[in-house]
């Protein structure tokens, strides 16, 4: 029997799948946010989520609408001073995955959070690096979470706020102490995993229903297809469940007074 | 030690025009009361340092109080852009500010370098990142033990930083609860300090829950404090009152226009005076 689902729900579940049980997960706020809680509240209940604002091991009852929100810190074990939470915990190596939103992303995974167009005459100001630079690097691995369009998917970024994999795609080779950097890259049509050679993106899963063309269309360069392209399992009538409990209760809490 | 003030006279007495000013609280506690206070005022030129300019540097930069913001992250949490910050940015309005963009990290750093009273702070940051290409202020500098090559960012070290808490006592020390981000730092980083609080007890360890180990900045370490009756809204103080999502996605709209801004700010801080 086959679910009815949104493309949104196929990403958040898939997105929430990469999370392993027993890992400590940075948590990026918006969709890595969601997919983060939707494996805390199914398959990984023991997962240690952190976010930036200091709340370390929190288990939001609803999804933040900042990342400061008092729900994380109320649900958390304990908050820390933001620049402990940089320099122990992150720095420190207690991280096992950061879990990363972008505007712009490139073959490379190199992430642009600060602006469209050039530094000094900016088409679009985007928000900046916030905790994401450091996070991308210090984090043992990455994972990414994005809406796949063009506009977000493009050859090169226009600026590299966040390291992927550099512009030659060798930015991490040679480099002490440093993560592995993103290992996969999850959207609504698609996963997406470097290269193990040359860290190009290479699409390793499409989601049901999905086609080649239908990701090319939506990728700015010409997109790599693995040669045991797979397709992804479908969300289980359990994960939609949670998730859309998750989302109602979300969206009754920040419905205001 | 700490003097009791009225806002009003702590932002006459500690913030001058031109001067470098934090106003911390990373998403709670904001010191909304405080920044509107330096809008009545009408303050000029002033460099302001924060690590998420969130909404109250929004309204003081499209007030015309500002004119440099030093920062790592400048939106509106979860709902999108700061329209003011941007259209300073983009088109100079109502007047060109520069802007210096850190990480996080780096800031955080920065901030606990200052109140550690070092001219630096060094972190394992910005690798591969071209922030640096664009912010003079970042360096790499060598390990003197290990060789490796580590990122360097100068303190910070405010003229004046304002932050806001729960509660203070008689004797002016104050107790901070909750998300406490880069407040202490702030305040011991600065050559004056400013707090507001929501309300002020007779003594803060005859208070009921508290701990030994709770966030308490001491009254000999700061030069002002002003009650401030829900000081931090739309942001909210823990324990007290929560956060307004609802304005900060009103606002979006509100500050995507400049009239709409514009009025808004004349009704709600020009006109409201310091019970605002």
């Amino acid at each position: 029997m086959s679910l009815e689902y949104t493309s949104a729900e196929m990403m958040t579940v898939t997105a929430a799948r990469a999370l392993q049980n027993g890992m400590a997960c940075f948590v990026g706020i918006g969709l890595p946010s969601e997919a983060a809680n939707l494996a805390r509240l199914t398959h990984a209940p023991q997962v240690t989520l952190i976010y930036e604002s200091g709340t370390l091991q929190t288990k939001p009852d609803v999804l933040p609408l900042s990342i400061g929100d008092g729900e994380l810190c109320e649900s958390a074990l304990t908050t820390v001073s933001v620049p402990e939470m940089f320099r122990y915990w992150l720095q420190g190596g207690k991280v096992d995955v950061g879990f990363l939103g972008t505007a712009q992303i490139d073959r490379y995974c190199n992430l642009n959070t600060t602006l469209i167009g050039d530094y000094q005459s900016p088409k679009v100001r985007l928000p900046g690096g916030g905790g994401a630079p450091e996070i991308a690097t210090n984090a043992g691995e990455v994972f990414i979470t994005l809406k796949h369009s063009p506009r977000a998917f493009v050859k090169d970024v226009d600026f590299i706020t966040t390291l992927g994999f550099g512009r030659d795609g060798k930015g991490r080779d040679n480099v002490p102490n440093i993560g592995r950097g993103p290992t996969r890259v999850i959207t609504d049509l698609c996963v997406m995993k470097p290269d193990p050679d040359d860290h190009e993106l290479t699409v390793v899963s499409l989601h049901p229903g999905v086609t080649r063309e239908q990701v090319q269309e939506a990728t700015g360069w010409e997109i790599r297809f693995a040669a045991d392209l797979e397709t992804t399992p479908e969300p289980s009538e359990r994960e939609l469940e949670v998730l859309r409990e998750l989302k109602a209760r979300t969206a009754r809490a920040h419905a205001g007074k | 030690m700490a003097e009791f003030l009225s806002l009003h006279d702590a932002v006459a007495r500690y913030v001058e025009d031109g001067a470098t000013v934090a106003m911390e609280g990373f998403t709670h506690l904001i010191p909304f009361a405080a920044g509107h206070e330096v809008i009545r005022q009408g303050k000029r030129d002033l460099t302001l340092i924060r690590m998420t300019p969130d909404l109250v540097y929004d309204q003081m930069i499209g007030a015309g109080c500002v004119k440099k913001v030093i920062f790592s992250w400048g939106g509106n949490p979860g709902v999108g852009s700061l329209h003011r910050l941007r259209d300073a940015v983009e088109k100079g309005w109502p007047n060109k500010i520069e802007i210096l963009e850190h990480s996080h990290a780096a800031m955080a750093c920065a901030f606990e370098a200052g109140a550690a009273g070092l001219p630096l702070a060094v972190l394992r940051g910005y690798v591969g990142s071209e922030l640096p290409n664009v912010n003079d202020q970042i360096k790499f500098i060598e390990c003197p033990f290990t060789g490796e090559r580590l990122a360097a960012v100068p303190s910070v070290r405010p003229d004046v930083s304002i932050v806001h808490a729960q509660k203070a006592d008689r004797a002016g020390n104050v107790l901070v609860e909750g998300i406490v981000g880069v407040q202490k730092e702030a305040i011991l980083a600065a050559r004056k300090s400013i707090v507001t609080v929501e309300e002020i007890v007779e003594d803060l360890t005859e208070e009921p829950g508290y701990h030994p180990n709770a966030c308490i900045i001491p009254g000999w370490a700061i030069d002002a404090i002003a009650v401030a009756e829900k000081g931090s809204l739309p942001s909210y103080a823990h324990g007290y009152y929560p956060r307004d999502n609802a304005f900060y996605k009103e606002w979006d709209g509100i500050a995507r226009d400049r009239e709409a801004f514009t009025k808004w700010i004349e009704e709600n801080v020009m006109n409201a005076g310091e019970k605002a």
